[in-house]
């Protein structure tokens, strides 16, 4: 039973922590100022206690570290980053860029491990190869050649593994890519859920193309390249759990042919990335902190389709968040929009496409959205997964 | 999207936003209090103080309700978590909410099994399908959510289910608001009363706080014209020197609330003599728990509940912010020890808390935005 009396009182040891930390990076406001000035000094404390050394504290690895979001960035900068540290990695970028002899090659991986394996719009063989092409799409190279590796669970039906086969295959064959090596293991049943992809890729990346999302500065244009959210809220309801159905699909698609017909059309793309974990947020937030610039995004502008906007309302979820497998984000010179934009518009896969907003210098490292609503809020990066809210 | 446009009409907040602009004595402050954690979300998921006066500011209030848990009330929940033949199930907001040694998140990473629901209906299908585990229901929320927790307890007698028990969490907002009402260095104008649990409780219960405090109260509902017309009505009351309890809310709350509801959760549930909040500390009659009916539900009298307290840091002042006293920024440790990744108060543990939903969406002065967003 529990009682008010009880006995003494155990302390949060990782609170305690927490706040020696504190003590030792900052003090309590000057009084006596204004009030705006005495928020203005906090607000810029807080930056600096965000811009510190990032360090994992959870003594485990947890789920939040999966979802791309704040946690993940932390493990990536702390653990990987820290340790294997080398100028081609250190730009974070979706793919390294990696030059032999003259040629310029991007070099990139990725693991799969959707659950269900089969949703609607495609199954996890469709993710493992277009993801990969897209994250060499991005970086502005022609895909070419992709590893597979498989790790299997005893038990799995052969005939889903074909049936993954086959799509990679189909994948392939659309996006002008080969599988050209690759890898089985197989764990104990309950030692895996059923089937893991990984897979590797490389491409070259054409004369003069240089994308960053250190590259974004003021002026600059932000365009996406259709309706967000499409492929997170299909496996969300494709897991069954939440009693909801709606008419969409996984947005999963190549999306190597839409970029070339961009940089062909202006030379004005400063940086592309594709919208996978974490949603158009977190690439938004990664140009604001990498180019020390300010995002401003107008709500009204972001294709979401209604499906997608009425079960991120039912679950307590925004769709910036949610993961795309078939979209990319574009930062593109102001006086180029234009171009740009009609040239997503003429290929299939961007047919949407859409200016979403600009970059601007102040405050540097901050997304802010214009909402529908008339109101300004700052987008930021997410904490944990986005779970949905009870009340 | 129909039902949600609708609420979101820029023109129609431009034109509330001047009628209370309209309705401001020069010279005078108003402090109102959304008393609802999803009213703090919404209004800055969709920026609405941009709409407001600069003498017209929004305290956040006690009224999220896995803010107010108690870190103990984890620790014992983690407890009951690390029986090797329990299921604990929770709702998505509880997964991160730290007790003395970590979240539900971090147990779950160490093997406890752990795991998360939509509705409490779904740990009663768990433990259908794992006859041989005892499964606990992680039961939290005011009386919103405390009539599911109550019909589920009732279909499981029904049923004669053997592994489903409650480790009952629920609170009651009445004696929260009496709590905050009570405190010397109140200085709040109004409130605007929350929705969702007017739905179960209605109207009626606030009539105290018009009559005897003084104070108006407008029921609102969660959209942001919902909220700005609450702004304005109350703040016309204040205008007109009258205080009384109104609902904007009428097209969902009823103003004697839902009787099958109350009824509900008046069979499973009864008051407790005093609970634990997060920030204002012990409040009697202020939480449920399971009636003797029905013991062999309720997880205090199924498992050894070690009764975990576990002391607020002393550095944490969201006693202050929940009552207007200071503004989140205003914390000393807001920001820099307490962010949403390590939350050491109670505001800043769900996206719905006061701190949270600034760090997240509101750290930057509204003046500057302007400058940045008008341009």
């Amino acid at each position: 039973m529990t009682g008010q009396g009880g006995a003494q009182p155990r302390a949060a040891g990782w609170a305690e922590e927490a706040l020696r930390d504190h003590h030792e990076h900052a003090g309590p406001p000057v009084a006596g100022q204004p009030a705006s000035d005495r928020e203005q000094q906090v607000l810029d404390r807080i930056d600096r206690a965000r811009r510190r050394r990032p360090r994992v504290k959870e003594e485990r690895i947890t789920m939040s570290h999966g979802s791309g979001g704040k946690a993940t960035r932390t493990l990536v900068e702390a653990i990987f980053l820290d340790s294997f540290r080398n100028p081609l990695l250190e730009p974070l970028e979706d793919a390294a860029q990696l030059t032999m002899d003259g040629a310029r090659l991007a070099f990139t991986t990725d693991s799969y491990v959707v659950s269900p394996l089969f949703f609607p719009g495609g199954d996890i063989g469709d993710l493992a190869v277009n993801g990969t092409v897209n994250d060499l799409a991005v970086a502005g190279a022609t895909p070419l050649y992709l590893s597979a590796g498989f790790i299997l669970e005893e038990g799995f039906p052969v005939a889903d593994l074909s049936r993954i086969v086959g799509s990679m295959t189909a994948a392939a064959a659309r996006a002008g890519v080969q599988v050209v090596t690759g890898d089985t293991k197989v764990v104990q049943k309950g030692k895996a859920d059923g089937c893991y992809l990984n897979t590797a890729g490389v491409g070259v990346v054409g004369d003069g193309v240089n994308l960053g999302v250190v590259n974004a500065r003021p002026g600059d244009a932000v365009i996406v390249s259709g309706p967000i959210g499409d492929h997170g809220v299909t496996i969300m309801l494709a897991r069954g759990e939440l009693d909801i159905e709606a008419d969409i699909a996984s947005d999963t698609a190549p999306l190597g042919g839409l970029v070339a017909g961009l940089l062909a059309a202006t030379p004005g793309v400063r940086a592309l990335r594709d919208a996978t974990r974490g949603g158009v947020a977190t690439i938004l937030n990664e140009v604001a902190s990498a180019a020390g610039v300010s995002v401003v995004v107008n709500e009204d502008d972001i294709p979401v389709r209604t499906e997608v906007r009425g079960a991120s309302e039912l679950l307590g979820i925004d769709p910036l968040y949610v993961a795309c497998e078939g979209r990319l984000v574009a930062i593109v010179d102001g006086g180029q929009a234009g171009e740009a934009l009609a040239a997503m518009h003429a290929h299939p896969l961007g047919e949407q496409a859409a200016i979403i907003g600009t970059v601007a210098a102040d405050p540097p490292g901050i997304v802010l959205l214009k909402t529908t609503f008339g109101g300004t809020r700052i987008v930021d990066l997410l904490v944990g997964d986005p779970l949905p809210r009870i009340c | 999207m129909r039902f949600v446009d609708e609420f979101r009409d820029a023109d129609k907040a431009h034109a509330l936003a001047a009628k209370i602009a309209g309705l401001c004595e020069p010279g005078r402050q108003y402090k109102l209090m959304e008393v609802c954690g999803g009213h703090t979300h919404t209004i800055y998921k969709h920026g609405l103080e941009d709409y407001l006066p600069e003498s017209v500011s929004l305290v956040h209030g006690p009224g999220c309700p896995v803010c107010v848990i108690p870190m103990g009330r984890v620790d014992d929940a983690m407890h009951l978590a690390a029986h090797d033949d329990v299921i604990m199930t929770s709702f998505g907001d509880m997964m991160r909410v730290p007790g003395s040694s970590g979240s539900f998140f971090d147990a779950k990473a160490q093997g406890t099994d752990i795991r998360m629901v939509y509705s409490p209906l779904d740990s009663l299908k768990i433990a259908r399908q794992n006859p041989d585990r005892r499964v606990v229901f992680m039961a939290i929320g005011f009386e919103t959510t405390a009539p599911s927790t109550a019909m589920t307890v009732l279909r499981a007698a029904a049923e004669g289910l053997q592994n489903f028990s409650v480790f009952c969490n629920h609170v009651t907002i009445i004696p929260a608001i009496k709590a905050i009402l009570d405190s010397p260095d109140l200085r709040l104008d109004g409130f605007i009363g929350p929705g969702h649990v007017s739905t179960v409780i209605g109207c009626r219960p606030y009539e105290f706080i018009a009559r005897d405090h003084g104070k108006p109260v407008v029921v609102a509902g969660f959209e942001p014209l919902d909220i700005l017309q609450s702004i304005y009505m109350l703040m016309l009351q204040l205008a007109e020197g009258r205080s009384m309890v109104e609902n904007q809310y009428a097209r969902v709350v009823p103003w004697d609330g839902n009787p099958t509801a109350l009824k509900a959760i008046g069979s499973v549930m009864e008051l407790r003599p005093y609970f634990e909040w997060r920030g204002l500390g012990f409040i009697s009659h202020s939480a449920l728990r399971m009636r003797d009916d029905y013991a062999s539900f309720d997880a205090e009298n199924l498992f050894q509940v070690p009764g975990v307290r576990v002391a607020d840091p002393k550095a944490c002042q969201c006693g202050e912010v929940l009552k207007g006293v200071l503004k989140p920024w205003e914390c000393k440790v807001f920001g820099t020890a307490c962010t949403p990744e390590t939350p050491i108060g109670t505001c800043m543990v769900s996206p719905e808390g006061a701190c949270a939903a600034y760090y997240n969406f509101g750290r930057l002065r509204r003046q500057r935005v302007q400058e940045v967003t008008i341009s």
